[in-house]
């Protein structure tokens, strides 16, 4: 029961921090282009204040409008529920595996896109378009790349994933290597980061993700927003849990949890500073680029796959 | 076997009565409607009773005087039947209601006299025993639906639909009889108890298997032998292109299963054939899909979707087979227990689709989705049915689309199993295949439902369009609310599946997905990989009862004009169109679709003054090209090069007739 009780906080956790890690990235980024950037709470505020305004709605706007954003968010916090953070067996990782995982953002999109066709105007259905042929793209290199660690684990529960590379690390797995430069590439795809698309921008026509929910207002988009972040620190997560998963907590002892949640903290830290070298290192690529970069993501995946069967699976 | 053969017993029933009372379109419409049904509805049970049940076979006294008609009611043939039962309970009840408007417009004793004979064909297909009474059913259900595609035969398009369909379908039946002519050489009976038992040489059993794929594939629809159904599901009527594409393209993977799996057997099988099956299987996933998302005819689309669902399930087929040929049969078991849930996943959201489709037909007069638009306001229940169906397809969690395809890959991950060999590289690229087709059949759906029920309407028609009547969403509601049960109580479900492989490959997953409960799916076991779709339902409920609770509450908020840029409130002509929103995987896979576009601009004397602009694009399907055109070509040039036989003086015929008299009487010295 105890077990349960560490996941609901771990789950707590990971959707109560998100609004403040996608704050900390922009401060970062901020702090890197000579900008002073947001003060750390300012994700918070800004959700707050979403929740207390007034909706708008378009006026032909029907109730698949108003019900996606929860669609969105709830699908958006169970995944970030399942993703094992600090403790290694979190019972709830049974309940999906890392490709339900996977299709729990995907229910998550489909209603986002819905939600951004809902009203017909022009920017909703460009969004709508260029998000799902994105995603088309992006989630085979996702599944693929982690295919080639579920492989490796004999096993897609994720649990299991991480008990292996905390048990006999990551040592002479080359595969492992191209697979996270797999995921590392659609890990920015995916949450929408440059130089696939622009989380800082509006009404430009290059735009994905935000000329999707440009009709949204009020707590609707503070849901939509508030999944965002949680979609962001959940990658990150994942990341770190699935390759360098060192600290994480092997048993609930009180002790061993905080050990394991400042070490968490610390690695997203340094990713979150990568990222933000990133962005700032790179500018924004033309639309019809995309696909070759997430080509080139699937293609890193196919080559782990196939490193791990011509060198991995006959040893 | 009472249910068993009241079910193809009522469907004639119900084909009788078509015929007889042709007097009243409505008695006729109730009584075949409700005769079909009741068949439906025995067919369920006696599915249920084969896959419960030991098989029984019977013989019944008629057919040819040296041939009775032998039937089988095992746990393939039940759980089969189960299918057709399922989506004929619906599909007729939804015809309560389609039939009614149909009748304004068409002769529908056509279709009142050839529906049942349809059903009768493919549930004799089913429980057929031995070869014999298996093609005759076969070419029952192929010619009834002839008619059905036909039915608008006043249109040019159509009866060149129907000749195609006819054309492929009667090909496929020769192959099929080529196949099952091998086995009853090597065995000397149509009995299928006999043929399962001959033992094959690995030449015959390797012809007969190709054979056997090609004849099943082009009634399937798998690529390359797909060109039928985009042509045929498209100009038959809604309900007769929910049955068609919902089971009986079914049937085939049916006839598949007992002629490969069951007949021929898998110890008799080549290393290839698994392969082969799965290259077919991926390609038609992947290729099917792609050339849905760029239809904006919505019947056209959803059999082009059908290519890709038979894909999936060809996929699964094919690493039970090879998994079977490297003697894993638990493994061959998950693979096609993965094929068969998708099967019935398929045959319920495809009919609901098509079922969905005929709604939106009847009620805006067009399936061409640039003219639709909006109907979510003006027929909201069958928007919600869609819907589902929509989630369902894209196999998106907590549906019963996500199972299948989740069980798929879970075989697919096994592959490492195999070692070093290069059939487990390949499997692989076919899950690579299977979560393309998977993330762009959700782009496809998101384009359906976007542009046919979001938006405002695009015509006139779509303005006007109004709710469908009771029965209809009925016939509609039924498939929807099993695809969410059989998304959510996977762990009920495959037990009786089960019943299945036991006899094809001698495995279950029996214990493995028992052990855990009956709250999570595991089909290997609980370290390797697990699901828990009651969990997802539960925590979308949730949000569903806050977002429900919220608007009960009567929360505050404004309408006003959706954002343009600060420009006047946008006009219907402003909205994405079906084509505009699969313009940039046009563009991605330009090489695939070899577009072709124009554009004609005419202008006010310059090119800044645009007076009219027009867009044509056309995607081709380049089996057509590379595939059909060279048979066709093939087939002309032969027929030109005998050409001058028929051009004969008389004393040319003669000769003729002397050198064949001289080279048969040289055969018989």
């Amino acid at each position: 029961m105890s077990l349960w009780i560490w996941n609901l906080i771990e789950a707590l956790l990971i959707i109560g921090m998100a609004p403040f890690t996608a704050t900390l990235v922009k401060r970062l980024k901020a702090r890197l282009q000579n900008r002073r950037g947001p003060p750390l709470l300012q994700g918070y505020r800004n959700l707050a204040k979403l929740f207390i305004k007034q909706p708008v709605l378009a006026s032909q706007a029907s109730w698949l409008f108003r019900a996606a954003p929860y669609v969105i968010f709830a699908a958006t916090s169970l995944a970030a529920a399942i993703m094992p953070v600090i403790l290694v067996a979190t019972p709830l990782t049974s309940a999906a595996d890392i490709i339900a995982l996977v299709a729990l953002l995907a229910l998550a999109r489909f209603f986002t896109a819905l939600g951004a066709m809902d009203v017909g105007t022009a920017f909703g259905g460009m969004g709508a378009s260029r998000e799902m042929t994105f995603a088309a793209l992006t989630e085979p290199a996702l599944l693929m790349s982690i295919f080639v660690l579920s492989m490796v684990a004999h096993s897609t529960n994720m649990t299991a994933m991480i008990d292996i590379v905390l048990n006999t690390g990551l040592g002479l797995r080359p595969s492992l290597a191209f697979a996270l430069a797999a995921l590392g590439l659609v890990t920015i795809a995916e949450t929408g980061r440059i130089p696939v698309d622009n989380p800082a921008t509006h009404l430009e026509l290059t735009m994905v993700h935000e000329a999707m929910i440009l009709e949204y207002s009020g707590r609707y988009l503070a849901l939509i927003e508030w999944a965002n972040q949680i979609k962001l620190l959940l990658f990150a997560t994942l990341i770190l849990n699935l390759f360098f998963p060192w600290g994480m907590a092997g048993s609930p002892d009180p002790l061993y949890m905080v050990i394991a949640a400042v070490a968490w903290f610390g690695k997203l830290l340094v990713l979150f500073v990568l990222l933000a070298l990133f962005e700032t290192w790179m500018a924004k690529m033309r639309i019809f680029r995309v696909p070759e970069y997430l080509g080139l993501a699937f293609l890193l995946a196919i080559l782990g796959m196939l490193t791990h069967y011509i060198l991995e699976v006959g040893v | 076997m009472f249910w068993a053969l009241s079910a193809p017993s009522l469907a004639l029933a119900a084909f009788v009565s078509g015929i007889s009372l042709f007097g009243s379109h409505d008695i006729q419409r109730r009584v075949v409607c409700l005769l079909l049904v009741l068949s439906g509805m025995s067919a369920v049970i006696a599915g249920l009773a084969g896959l419960l049940a030991s098989p029984i076979t019977a013989t019944l006294p008629i057919g040819l005087p040296w041939l009775p008609m032998h039937i089988r009611l095992d746990g393939l043939a039940g759980f089969f039947l189960l299918v057709i039962g399922l989506l004929v309970s619906a599909v007729s009840l939804y015809s309560m209601g389609y039939m009614r408007q149909l009748a304004a417009r068409f002769n529908v004793t056509t279709l009142y006299v050839f529906m049942p004979l349809f059903v009768t064909g493919m549930l004799g297909v089913v429980i057929a025993d031995d070869a014999y009474s298996f093609m005759i059913f076969w070419e029952l259900m192929s010619v009834a639906s002839y008619f059905l595609v036909t039915l608008d035969h006043e249109q040019d398009a159509n009866r060149k639909a129907g000749f195609l369909y006819l054309l492929m379908a009667h090909l496929g039946g020769l192959l099929i009889l080529g196949s099952f002519a091998v086995l009853y050489a090597t065995s000397g009976s149509f009995e299928f108890d006999v043929m399962h038992n001959a033992v094959l040489t690995p030449t015959w059993a390797s012809l007969s298997f190709i054979l056997a794929l090609c004849g099943f594939g082009m009634k399937a629809g798998l690529i390359p032998f797909h060109a039928w159904l985009p042509e045929a599901h498209p100009v038959a009527p809604s309900n007769a292109s929910a049955l068609m594409s919902g089971i009986m393209i079914k049937v085939a993977i049916f006839g598949f299963l007992r002629v490969v799996w069951d007949l021929v057997g898998l110890e008799h099988a080549a290393w290839w054939w698994g392969g082969l099956v799965l290259t077919a299987g991926s390609s038609s996933a992947v290729g099917g899909v792609l050339l849905a998302l760029q239809q904006h005819d919505l019947k056209r689309l959803l059999a082009y979707h059908s290519v890709e669902n038979i894909g999936i399930i060809a996929i699964g087929l094919g690493l039970g087979m090879i998994f079977a040929y490297y003697d894993y049969p638990t493994l061959a078991a998950l693979g096609l227990v993965a094929a068969l849930y998708h099967t019935l996943n398929h045959a319920l959201f495809k009919g609901l689709l098509f079922m969905g489709a005929g709604a939106v037909l009847h009620s805006a007069h067009s399936r061409n989705m640039e003219q639709l638009g909006g109907l979510i306001q003006r027929m909201p229940r069958t928007a919600v049915l869609f819907l589902i169906g929509c989630i369902s397809i894209s196999a998106l969690p907590p549906f019963n689309g996500f199972v299948s395809e989740w069980l798929t890959f879970q075989a697919a991950l096994m592959a490492p199993q195999l070692k070093g060999t290069i059939l487990a590289a390949l499997i692989p690229f076919s899950a690579a295949m299977l979560a393309l087709a998977g993330a762009l059949a959700a782009a496809c759906f998101v384009k359906v439902f976007g542009i046919v029920f979001q938006g405002s309407p695009r015509s006139q028609g779509a303005a006007e369009a109004h709710e469908v009547d009771g029965w209809m969403q009925l016939g509609m509601a039924i498939p929807a609310v099993l695809c969410l049960l059989l998304g959510v109580l996977p762990v009920w479900m495959i037990p009786l599946i089960d019943a299945v492989p036991d006899i094809l490959v001698n495995a279950t997953l029996g214990e493995s997905v028992a052990n855990s409960g009956w709250l999570w799916l595991t089909p290997i076991a609980e370290a390797r990989a697990s699901y828990s779709p009651i969990i997802v339902l539960l925590a979308l409920l949730l949000a569903g009862g806050v977002f429900l609770f919220i608007q009960y509450r009567g929360a505050v908020k404004r309408r006003t004009a959706p954002w343009n840029c600060g420009y006047s409130y946008p006009n219907t002509r402003m909205q994405y169109t079906a084509t505009s929103f699969s313009q940039p995987l046009r563009r991605i896979f330009a090489n695939l679709y070899q577009t072709q576009d124009k554009l004609l601009r005419t202008e006010h004397g310059n090119t800044l003054l645009t007076k009219k602009i027009h867009y044509q694009v056309h995607v081709q399907d380049l089996i057509w090209r590379y595939f059909y055109l060279p048979i066709r070509q093939t087939i002309e040039w032969l027929t030109r090069q005998v050409d001058w036989l028929h051009e004969q003086q008389i004393h040319g015929y003669l000769t003729f007739t002397f050198i064949t008299l001289l080279i048969l009487l040289g055969m018989l010295l």
